[in-house]
């Protein structure tokens, strides 16, 4: 078999990420739970994984760093030391930099600067720790007499040990050097008469008597590759070497493990039970993209069927009907489930910001307090991957401009503390994210000042209070007239907006003066599938995705207003707005010219309401996006392609991207006579919507 | 990846087999090893705002293929599409583009030797996507370097009306 290293460092890499986020998110919890057993011991297993894996690649730096870490996050575990905020604080510090010598580590890049000072800290917050008992304790195995243990191991291996390829001898020295051996016995009794025994086989067990200062979990790790096929019991050989050794009876050695002593775990396999649980299989997003891809190819073939069924007549086929009624619902079985696949928690956008609440809080000098909410909530990963760096730009934002600092909320009547909220949840067919402050909300005032100077906005503008506050989207805008290094660079708030537009999601604001901002994002599920309202325009069928469109009507002529020279107006319950034609857009022939013949879809835009003449309405479906950049190229005012139930390529339509046409364009010259009737007025209404 | 198939004709002493095609009186030819499949022309659905050599794109089992008019796209005189309009699929890289042709000749193959570099017509002419020249006896074929001219690049400029 051969083996391909790329592939197992991959593996490595991205496991190595897992545990560097356990371990940083294990600290951060560790503030609030100082003691917490079990929180210890995912940290500590988090960075022993990473030293064993580095060690298999070589990767020097990295293992002997992990090794002094897990030397001294050892000792919080066994209680030797407690975690106080200053050794969190460094132990954070050296999970960063843990990072960074993972991630120079396979181009074989130099160590980061601060390693070789992180590693003395480390180095001596451990010997400062263990110092009250032993003060040379310079290395992890010599330890203190006073924590000396004596113990009888019963080491058994499951015959089929062998076939792991694992040597019981190398087991054996690896427990040995945890401490002083004082006797190993072999256990023959399973050892068959010569004829039978398979030399495949392991028919031996030993019964180690060991003196050692190192904790159960320190000598089970040594088994901790043959979990599985090996039996390890631990028990106290009699306290003071008196008269009942339980080792002088070999067969109770084993029982001996499990039964006088309940704190010990009786053997390594109640371990490995509870991780099948959860058990997961790492597969590429490749390998899922193409079977999204075929699920969606399986769709439309079936609308086809469909279709040729539809057009049999009724008697006939009633068994084709059912059989096809069947396959329609095993098929949206399979196209949810898969769709599925792609889905992740948004807690793993989540998970980072505790720790830059908490970092840049300390910076600034504010004290807050982060809550999140509906980590849960599933996402396409796509969708949560483009996520990150606008919720980032945004928690920055929150912690720098919008909340006050200390003195300034007591003074206000507010708590010192300030309180952040990441909430997610889902809403429909999309998901909504909110992230709130209680700080001091925008200043509309300062925004138009701002706006005027910067000849955004004209300075007797009328803006509305929600107008003004759109305004901080808009490039180069920045109310902050000290620029920190933190935000306020002027990008940032124009990013986010365009962020989120490309994952076809929208961004709104809440403010209340004193009281708080709230930024509310609303985000389709999934970027594979659109929830699409079919419109006709000329001969060609268009989609619209649904998240945008607020209602649709048919305006009456005295309804129409023309603007000279800047476009045109339709009249909704007497309110104006702006009316764009998809056909003067796209330059379609042979389209419905007159609004009053047409239909007058109202978008929801970040300009605010616009309505958009299109020949007729056909209906809601589900559409799979194509996208045009993979054999084409980006086209303004679309979003991408899908192919309909008759195999025939609709165009989706970016709303966003209408506008900017919109703006480009000379506004359309209506003809004095709008007389011409397309037969387009009657559109094609096979394509059933599903 | 296709590996260039620019070095593949010049540098390389091997035979190399192309598809070949009409387009009024001249002839072309496309490597053959990237010819996915030729298909009947059909109306494909029309994208807006793209160059007039874009005639639409269409669905090639599942896939949105975009089907550019080779005549349009090296400045010949339109016709009409009749029965022997083919649509020559071809797929370099990952992307994969539908070429509108007037009829498909034959497979030609062809030496190192007989590959002559593309004229060169002076500047303003875009000689870019042509490999070069191959001669046999009585037959000019100029050879197609599919992998630049279905670029994203070569495709999507377009004359932007004055903003």
């Amino acid at each position: 078999v051969k083996i391909d290293p790329q592939r197992f460092l991959a593996m490595f890499l991205e496991e190595a990420g897992e545990h560097l986020e356990t371990l940083e998110r294990g600290l951060l919890d560790l503030e609030s739970a100082p003691g917490e057993r079990g929180l210890l011991d995912n940290i500590f297993r988090a960075a022993h994984s990473i030293k064993g894996g580095s060690g298999t690649f070589g990767f020097d730096d990295v293992m002997r760093f992990t090794h002094v870490l897990e030397s001294l996050l050892d000792e919080l575990r066994n209680g030797q030391q407690t975690a106080n905020s200053g050794l969190v604080e460094l132990l954070l510090e050296a999970t960063d930099c843990l990072r960074e010598l993972v991630d120079v580590a396979p181009s074989g890049g130099a160590a980061p600067p601060q390693m070789e000072r992180l590693l003395g800290a480390l180095e001596s917050a451990r010997v400062a720790g263990g110092a009250a008992a032993a003060p040379a304790a310079a290395q992890p195995v010599a330890a203190p007499a006073a924590d000396l243990r004596r113990l009888t191991l019963a080491v058994r291996p499951r015959p089929e040990l062998f076939r792991s390829g694992m040597d019981p001898l190398l087991l054996l020295r690896d427990l040995c050097a945890l401490g002083q051996v004082q006797g190993v016995r072999l256990e023959l009794e399973d050892l068959p008469a010569l004829d039978a025994l398979d030399p495949t086989r392991c028919h031996l067990a030993w019964t180690v008597e060991l003196d050692t200062s190192a904790a159960d979990a320190e000598l089970r790790e040594v088994f901790s590759f043959v979990e599985d096929e090996c039996q390890l019991a631990i028990a106290p050989r009699a306290a003071a070497g008196a008269a009942d050794d339980p080792a002088a009876d070999p067969a109770a050695a084993a029982a001996a493990g499990s039964a006088p002593q309940p704190g010990a775990a009786p053997t390594l396999e109640r371990r490995a039970k509870p991780r099948n649980d959860g058990a997961t299989i790492r597969v590429p997003t490749e390998k899922v993209d193409a079977l999204i891809d075929l699920v969606g190819e399986l769709v439309i073939s079936q609308s086809m069927i469909e279709g040729a069924i539809a057009a049999l007549p009724p008697e006939s086929a009633a068994r084709l009907r059912t059989a096809l009624a069947t396959m329609v619902h095993n098929t949206r079985e399979i196209q949810e489930r898969v769709m599925s696949i792609r889905m992740v928690p948004i807690s793993t956008v989540f998970s980072r910001f505790p720790r830059l609440v908490r970092d840049l809080a300390g910076q600034l000098g504010k004290e807050v307090e982060l809550e999140l909410e509906g980590q849960e909530t599933e996402l396409d990963k796509t969708v949560v991957e483009g996520l990150g760096d606008p919720l980032m730009h945004l928690v920055r934002n929150a912690l720098d401009h919008g909340l006050e600092r200390p003195e300034q909320r007591l003074a206000a009547g507010k708590p010192a503390q300030g309180r952040v909220r990441l909430a997610a949840r889902d809403s429909g067919g999309s998901v909504i994210i909110e992230l709130s402050d209680d700080g001091g909300g925008i200043d509309v005032r300062r925004i138009r000042q701002k706006a005027v100077a910067k000849g955004l906005i004209a300075a007797d503008a009328d803006l509305t209070d929600e107008q003004l506050q759109l305004l901080i989207f808009e490039p180069g805008f920045s109310t902050v007239e000290q620029v920190s290094d933190l935000s306020g660079r002027g990008v940032g708030m124009d990013v986010v907006r365009s962020n989120v537009t490309a994952l076809n999601g929208s961004i709104t604001i809440e403010s209340t003066p004193g009281q708080g901002t709230t930024f509310r994002i609303k985000l389709p599920l999934t970027l594979a599938i659109l929830d699409g309202l079919l419109v006709t325009c000329g001969e060609q069928k268009y989609v619209l995705p649904t998240l945008s469109v607020l209602e649709s009507l048919r305006p009456k002529v005295e309804e129409l207003r023309q603007v000279y020279e800047r476009g045109e107006l339709v009249l909704v319950r007497g309110e104006p707005l702006p009316l764009l034609r998809l056909h003067h857009l796209l330059a379609v022939d042979q389209a419905v010219t007159a609004p009053e013949r047409g239909l007058v879809v109202l978008l929801d835009t970040e300009q605010g309401r616009v309505g958009l003449l299109v020949d007729a309405l056909l209906g809601q479906s589900q559409v799979v996006i194509k996208n045009l950049e993979n054999n084409y190229g980006r086209v303004a005012g679309l979003l991408g392609a899908t192919i309909l139930g008759d195999g025939e390529v609709a165009l989706i339509l970016d709303v966003q991207g209408l506008l900017d046409l919109a703006r480009r364009r000379p506004p359309y010259q209506c003809e004095l006579e709008p007389a011409r009737s397309p037969s387009s007025s009657a559109p094609d209404r096979e394509t059933s919507p599903r | 990846m296709k590996s260039n198939t620019r070095s593949a004709t010049a540098a390389e002493a091997v035979t190399q087999q192309f598809l070949t095609f009409r387009l009024g009186e001249e002839e072309y030819g496309v490597p053959i090893l990237e010819v996915r499949e030729i298909r009947g022309y059909s109306a494909p659905t029309p994208i807006p705002n793209t160059p007039h050599f874009i005639r639409g794109v269409i669905n090639l089992r599942g896939q949105v293929v975009p089907v550019v008019d080779l005549r349009a796209k090296f400045s010949m005189r339109a016709v009409e599409y009749g029965q022997f309009t083919v649509v020559v699929i071809v797929n370099v890289g990952n992307r994969t583009v539908g070429l509108v042709v007037d009829a498909v000749s034959d497979v030609l193959s062809v030496g190192p030797d007989t590959v002559e570099p593309p004229p060169n017509l002076g500047q303003g002419v875009d000689m870019s996507f042509l490999l070069g020249m191959a001669k046999t006896d009585e037959r000019l074929v100029l050879l197609l370097d599919s992998a630049r001219l279905i670029s994203a690049e070569q495709l999507t400029q377009i004359e932007l009306p004055a903003a």
